[in-house]
């Protein structure tokens, strides 16, 4: 399974330049804005959830996540979605795209129903939890190097750092188990600071990073 | 497009979203006013304008800036600004000692309720790669060049809560009412890669 995919984007180099096109409609196609709300339903309809889709998005083949663009991801993302559910047969949205533009293929029968023995405790992601916060505001941290396989939202470029916890943010479901339907696993949320030369090295531009990062990415540190 | 593990006939994404609405309508499990409502919501209602009202408002009543910087959501909230990617909102506030940027290099976190949904460049690679490794460079070249004693802070989306810039009230607004100072306001200043131009 992909874990460290294309998505993670976080300090890789070739890109280009950042270019801010002025008055851009909010779908460039209608298309878009059709995979747009595919989306928005997306968790209703496979019955996963908003990590699950993100992991979707990320398990994208590279050149597919770049090539289809941002719209194209979420329709591929919800296909996934659906198929794994067992809403949609594997192949079914392809073979539907072709029937449309004439060619005659048959379409595979839907599937037995699969979706996850998964259940929200509450809406959103933002949970209560009864534990007192590991870290407070001033507290040195260390990410971990991050060894578990699937989803997760530590990204590389912010493992195996140390950084100032700098916010207490509420408590939240745990995306790498969320998005697996393994466990909420609901927990604090910190606001942590990095200096630009811990991530980048001596002779990196001055700045700080602040990134939102969950009890089981960090440890204490020195 | 081709490439990767695709056919060369591999049908492209308009078709693709075709034959899944097909495919979902045809099983009732999508009503197709519902998916027109929600593309009309983030098409006309839910935008830029929403964060501009905001941002007025904090330049113009100060009891009303400290409780926006204090528990964003719940300020954006007594406008009515509400709904998906929008559970809990920071605001940052700039000026000139200190300038914050917001990003996400994961994928496009953006809080929804006050900037609508993301435009292109925040999702492509260019800005999520480096927005978090050479951000003064990126800024310049977008034409916001900041003074060397600024302070930059980058801020990246990774959990659900969502950040939103106050940018700094431009000079030679003193006179203008509430109406008048969110027409000024942009986006892009609300995001950390501009400045609300002066009028």
């Amino acid at each position: 399974m992909h874990v460290d995919g294309i998505h993670d984007m976080g300090g890789t180099d070739g890109w280009g330049a950042v270019t801010i096109p002025p008055d851009e409609p909010v779908f460039a196609e209608p298309w878009e804005a059709k995979a747009f709300a595919f989306g928005a339903l997306s968790a209703r309809l496979s019955g996963q959830n908003l990590d699950a889709m993100r992991h979707a998005i990320d398990r994208q083949h590279p050149h597919d996540y770049l090539a289809d663009g941002y719209y194209g991801r979420w329709l591929g993302c919800v296909e996934t979605m659906l198929v794994d559910s067992g809403v949609l047969a594997p192949g079914a949205v392809v073979a539907r795209a072709r029937k449309l533009r004439g060619e005659d293929v048959s379409e595979p029968p839907d599937p037995e129903p699969n979706k996850p023995d998964y259940q929200p405790t509450a809406a959103g992601s933002i949970r209560e939890v009864d534990s007192k916060p590991r870290f407070a505001p001033g507290d040195r941290v260390r990410t971990t190097p991050r060894a578990h396989a699937g989803h997760t939202r530590l990204p590389r470029y912010t493992r195996a750092h140390t950084g100032t916890v700098v916010a207490v943010r509420p408590a939240q479901v745990l995306p790498d188990t969320h998005a697996h339907f393994v466990a909420e696993n609901a927990q604090h949320v910190y606001g942590v600071a990095f200096d630009s030369t811990e991530l980048w090295g001596e002779g990196a531009e001055s700045f700080t990073l602040t990134i939102d990062l969950y009890d089981d990415y960090l440890e204490p540190a020195r | 497009m081709t490439g990767g593990t695709r056919p060369h006939d591999y049908p492209d994404v308009a078709l693709r979203a075709e034959a899944l609405e097909s495919l979902l309508v045809e099983r009732g499990l999508i009503d197709p006013k519902v998916v027109d409502g929600l593309i009309s919501r983030y098409e006309n209602d839910v935008g830029p304008m929403n964060g501009a009202k905001v941002v007025a408002k904090a330049w113009t009543d100060p009891a009303y800036r400290r409780r926006l910087l204090a528990d964003g959501t719940a300020a954006i909230a007594e406008l009515g600004y509400t709904g998906p990617q929008g559970e809990h909102i920071v605001v940052l506030e700039n000026g000139p000692a200190v300038h914050n940027v917001v990003v996400c290099t994961l994928c496009s976190c953006y809080p929804w309720p006050v900037l609508g949904l993301p435009p292109s460049w925040y999702k492509d690679p260019a800005y999520r790669s480096r927005i978090v490794r050479e951000p003064r460079t990126v800024l310049a070249e977008l034409g916001l060049a900041l003074d060397e004693t600024t302070d930059i802070k980058v801020w990246d989306s990774s959990s659900e809560v969502r950040y939103f810039v106050l940018p700094e009230r431009p000079e030679g607004t003193e006179e203008l009412d509430e109406e008048a100072l969110a027409a000024l306001v942009t986006r892009d200043a609300m995001v950390g890669v501009g400045k609300v131009p002066a009028p």
